[in-house]
């Protein structure tokens, strides 16, 4: 008995100070093996007699379990080792930059219209377009302002021949648009614009957005909530304020210039009104039947205010130090 | 339109401060662009006269001075100005007194002398920026008076900005009436006499186009001083409105212009021959205007005649040879109304801008015409003098004042908001319309000042206007709700667009005018469409491609020490045709330097024309594109290509020209593509197809070929032999090198075969590689084992 306990003492020892499944494996047959001390004592059994067998056969047993239990668990511990050894030889700086390629961005202006463009379509409002070369026609005669009107002059034309503009706004499209379509009738349309005019604050070319809206309900106090709601969408800001002031474009009638409140003062966003009677004329609409009103804002101006853009020239720089600024 | 507000007040004076009176007339649509003090702030500055000057018995350069300031002392004042001397009145500063830049005045004792204030110069009282010496004052300033009282300086410049249908407040009556409408305040009329006729002559007027000029009123006044000095308070007035002094006789035009809106003329009656003809100009005709320039004349044109000559271009400017001097004795007095359609547009024509076709091209009340002559000959009789003769009127068709309807249904529609009808009456009283009403309807006559007014929307701006805007709420409008038609078959540009945004491309906006040689040599395109009246030399055409614009934009990037530049613009180009002009939506790219972003453990390659061309592909995708070889003025001939969507050329695609590389010194080459958006915007709407049930088997069949037999030739060959079970061909590799023979390339091919019903046996796979492998041996290629 004595020996037996001896036995497992002994594979106990061994196997917890083996690092090496070959040499574990090998320790094991000192015990297990066919010249093991176990299988000897098991051999042995034979010479006892037919009632101390099972017993004496039990009590081995025990210990061939204890063995193998600890065989096994060494075995684990030695493998569990070996892939903590594996993964910790495999592991990377995970502070290394990735690799391929970067993301590029959008233009601060495309930006801002698309914003624009998304909130006037949760309003319903279609996306229409026109060409920038336009002619007199469109431009001017067809928005009730004839030839020598003192608001030519306001526009500052780049002619292209007598009969062909660059549009100097958006306003022409409405023209198109309401020619081709019948009210009621409900549109934004952005684009580039052009006017003789270059300085911190002017570019000979800039983009505008235009809105229009045609039916038989729309009133001033509609332009007027439209255009709050937007630029109170726009900003982000409920408590922006928007005034309407008085103006004049021969398209319009009432006409007003729009400012918006901002650190304390106002700025001026763009013109608006109800659609002149005689625009409606021009392409067929019934006055009488239908009102309408319009819109034009100036896409810089809105991006500057949204994006601290101090200088309205960077918009066409090109300058990549400004542009990823906007991505 | 500049004024003074002091002078405003005299006419109506409500209880506003300036800035509450400023913010009521830009709600009310005249826009106070500026509002600007006449004088900074300074105070305790008296009319003073210097009664005696006595050298500084201790310093060379300073006087003391005995100055009389209308007490009964005088003050003894060191001063050091050299224009000092006895008798001249100048301002004084008296102890106390706070200077601008707060220069407080006190008790000095200058070199052992006391002085008790201080002589000023215009720049010390802030009123000038320079000035030589002290500032002398007319002989009958009142000593003693402050300076701010006798020069009216506590008044406030007010700079309107008109818009064109607000001519009535062009003059200071006009913006006084409009002030009253708003306010509710006492209007002070202007009132003007008629001025005693004690000259029995006048000139024959003869209007030959009545259209043109429908009133035309002229007197002669004989005997005048032109060289009187103007008034000092006409003078004030006329500077304060941006208005320069002249001589007597044309400020007194000017003045009248500003106080009542009605541009007037004087002609030298000694430079007239005969009578004053108003009518057409002939071809011929040519004038010398009095700013020196001289015009050429036609049938367009309106100009005031006698019988030898043009004298001026009317209601615009006068000429040289018939204006006012200080020699003159007698004048011709003309106050006419010119329909607008007549002045507009002439000016500008001339490059001319002026007071006076400012006026009549927006249209002037023809109901003061004779007034204004009246007022001139008043203000001209007592300043210079003379006999006036009676007045000349010639009275044609004059502008009908047409009954506009205003209806109170109409006036909530467009509005939104209720005006009652006693509401609308008080508000039309205020403006001084004569109406009368009929129920919810008024029939309202415009006044003859207002040349804005013809139909009911106009009036319905005036009830708005002075009802205040900010009176009308703001509402959401209230309609039916349908969705917007949403077509599956168009992508949307902000898609493609983010396609190009996650392959690293930066997208720009230029301008879409650029430099005829850009477009000539660099585009190719000979007949830009040119603007004819550029902003600037290098901005005179119009854009045919967008490449101009990325060029542009890749210098200025790589001066600014960008190694690696990733550009898109879309936009328009322009081209001209039979008589029209073409305008195409395009999207351009271009690529300079590494394909990647400079990073480790992945070696560095410059971006070359097949990097690009898989953007391009990517752009397109589902779309298959082909690319066929061809050249273009801006790219490599080796190595630029026309793209093809669906049979059409849809763009290019290709390396810059060495020769461009060289010539905007770029170490390395740009590669640049342009495709019409159109083709891009189109899409398929997807129908599902069967998915294959069995396997495909893939085989790899590498050829030798020429190196000039183009890759898609055999991929065409392959493609058009329609082999049996062939799924797809692609090629995967090309080889150049050992192994290869000089002028030959390898090209691998990856085929993938396929059956619907079963899985393909080799026995079956055999046939079809032999026949494609004999497709292109009949292009030279050669199976490479």
């Amino acid at each position: 008995m004595q020996e037996l306990q001896q036995i497992l003492d002994q594979a106990l020892q061994q196997f917890a100070v083996i690092g090496d499944e070959t040499e574990l494996e090998q320790v094991k047959a000192k015990f297990l093996g066919k010249e093991g001390s176990l299988t000897a004592l098991l051999k042995g059994l034979g010479k006892l007699s037919a009632e101390e067998r099972p017993a004496a056969g039990a009590r081995i047993n025990q210990v061939k379990q204890g063995i193998e239990a600890a065989l096994q668990q060494r075995r684990d511990a030695l493998q569990q080792n070996k892939l903590a050894q594996k993964l910790a030889a495999e592991s990377l700086d995970v502070t290394l930059p990735g690799r391929g390629m970067c993301a590029g961005g959008l233009h601060p202006v495309t930006r801002t219209l698309e914003r624009i463009e998304q909130l006037f379509h949760s309003l319903g409002f279609a996306t229409a377009s026109g060409p920038e070369i336009e002619s007199d026609f469109y431009n001017f005669t067809a928005l009730n302002i004839p030839e020598n009107h003192p608001a030519r002059a306001m526009h500052d034309t780049f002619y292209i021949d007598p009969q062909h503009v660059l549009r100097t706004h958006t306003s022409p499209v409405q023209v198109r648009y309401m020619e081709a379509n019948q009210p009621p009738l409900k549109i934004i349309s952005a684009g580039r614009v052009y006017r003789v005019d270059s300085d911190a604050t002017h570019s000979p070319m800039f983009h505008q957005v235009e809105g229009l809206w045609v039916d038989e309900t729309i009133s001033f106090a509609n332009l007027k909530g439209v255009v709050q709601d937007f630029l109170q969408r726009f900003f982000e800001r409920d408590d922006l304020q928007v005034r309407f002031r008085p103006s004049f474009f021969p398209f319009t009638e009432p006409s007003a210039e729009m400012d918006m409140s901002w650190n304390g003062g106002w700025l001026e966003i763009g013109g608006c009104g109800m659609v002149h009677p005689n625009v409606l004329k021009h392409v067929n609409i019934d006055s009488e039947k239908y009102l309408g009103f319009a819109f034009g804002l100036g896409v810089e101006r809105l991006a500057m205010l949204r994006y601290g853009v101090s200088d309205l020239r960077q918009f066409y720089e090109s300058d990549l130090r400004f542009l990823k600024q906007f991505n | 339109m500049k004024f003074s507000e002091n002078w405003l007040r005299t006419w109506a004076n409500p209880e506003l401060s300036s800035e509450a009176l400023g913010h009521l007339l830009t709600m009310a649509g005249l826009e106070v662009e500026a509002m600007d003090p006449v004088a900074p702030a300074f105070n305790n500055v008296v009319v003073a006269e210097v009664l005696e000057v006595v050298k500084h018995p201790n310093a060379d350069r300073l006087n003391v001075c005995q100055v009389n300031v209308g007490e009964a002392q005088p003050l003894t004042i060191v001063c050091g100005a050299a224009n000092v001397a006895a008798g001249v009145k100048v301002p004084c500063a008296r102890i106390g007194a706070v200077l601008p830049g707060d220069f407080v005045i006190k008790q000095a004792k200058v070199r052992n002398v006391e002085s008790s204030g201080m002589l000023c110069s215009e720049k010390e009282l802030g009123l000038a920026t320079e000035s030589n010496g002290l500032w002398l004052l007319p002989s009958d300033a009142p000593v003693g008076k402050t300076l701010r009282e006798y020069l009216e300086l506590d008044d406030k410049l007010f700079t309107l900005k008109l818009t064109p249908n607000r001519s009535d407040c062009s003059g200071m009556v006009g913006i006084a009436r409009e002030v009253a409408a708003l306010t509710g305040s006492a209007l002070k009329p202007l009132e003007i006499q008629t001025q005693p006729v004690t000259l029995a002559e006048q000139l024959p007027v003869n209007v030959a186009d009545p259209q043109a000029c429908p009133l035309y009123c002229g007197r002669l006044v004989r005997g005048v001083n032109a060289a009187a000095a103007t008034p000092a308070w006409m003078l004030r007035r006329l500077e304060r409105g941006g208005l320069r002094g002249i001589s007597a006789v044309v400020d007194i035009t000017n003045y009248v212009m500003l106080e009542m809106g009605q541009p007037l003329h004087a002609f030298d009656v000694a430079k007239l021959t005969g009578g004053i003809a108003v009518r057409k100009a002939r071809k011929d005709e040519s004038l010398a205007l009095l700013n020196g320039q001289a015009v050429a004349l036609d049938e367009e044109v309106l100009v005031i005649a006698d019988d030898a000559r043009v004298l001026a271009l009317a209601g615009i400017m006068g000429g040289q040879g018939s204006g006012v001097e200080t020699v003159t004795r007698d004048v011709f007095l003309e106050s006419a109304f010119f329909h607008p359609d007549a002045i507009a547009g002439r000016a500008r024509r001339f490059g001319l801008a002026t007071d006076s076709s400012f006026r009549f091209e927006r249209g002037v009340d023809f109901a003061a015409t004779r007034q204004a002559l009246e007022r001139a000959t008043q203000l001209l009789l007592e300043i210079c003098g003379g006999r006036a003769g009676s007045i000349s009127e010639v009275c044609g068709q004059l502008p009908v004042r047409a009954a506009i309807t205003l209806r109170r249904q109409r006036v909530a529609r467009v509005l939104g908001i209720a005006l009652d009808n006693s509401q609308i009456a008080a508000l039309l009283k205020r403006l001084q319309f004569d109406f009368a009403a009929n129920g919810d309807d008024f029939r309202v006559i415009p006044p003859s000042f207002r040349f804005d007014l013809s139909i009911e929307a106009d009036l319905i701006e005036e009830l708005a206007r002075l009802h205040g805007y900010d009176n009308i709420p703001a509402l959401a409008p209230q309609a039916a709700l349908t969705m917007l038609p949403h077509s599956e078959s168009q992508r949307p540009l902000a898609r493609i667009q983010q396609t190009l945004v996650a392959r690293d491309y930066q997208e720009i906006v230029s301008y879409a005018f650029v430099e005829e040689q850009v477009e000539r040599e660099l585009c190719g395109n000979t007949d830009a469409v040119a603007l004819q009246n550029p902003i600037a030399s290098n901005l005179a055409v119009m854009r045919s491609s967008l490449l101009g614009g990325l060029m542009g934009a890749l210098r200025f990037n790589l001066n600014r020490k960008q190694a690696r530049v990733r550009l898109f613009e879309t936009g328009a180009c322009f081209a001209k045709a039979d008589n029209a002009y073409v305008q195409t939506q395009r999207l351009s790219g271009l690529a300079y330097g590494a394909v990647r972003p400079e990073q480790w453990g992945a070696a560095a390659s410059p971006v070359d024309f097949y990097d690009v061309k898989a953007d391009v592909e990517a752009l397109f995708a589902p779309q298959e594109l082909r690319f066929v070889a061809a050249p273009h003025s801006a790219l490599h001939p080796g190595r630029s290509a026309q793209i093809f969507c669906g049979g059409q050329m849809v763009g290019c695609l290709g390396e810059l020209h060495p020769k461009w590389q060289q010539q905007y010194d770029m170490v390395q080459a740009a590669v640049w593509f342009e495709v019409e958006l159109d083709a891009l915007t189109q899409a398929k709407v997807p129908r599902m197809g069967e998915i294959a049930r069995f396997l495909p088997v893939r085989r790899d069949l590498a050829v030798l070929v020429d190196e000039a037999v183009a890759a898609q030739t055999l991929l065409d060959a392959m493609q058009q032999a329609s082999v049996p079970c062939v799924a797809e061909v692609a090629l995967f590799d090309v080889y150049r090198g050992k192994g290869v023979e000089q002028g030959k390339k390898s090209l691998a091919f990856r085929v993938l075969l396929q059956d619907t019903q079963k899985t393909l046996t080799d026995s079956e796979i055999e046939p079809s590689i032999a026949l494609l492998v004999g497709v292109m041996q009949k292009h030279g290629a050669q199976l490479r084992m």
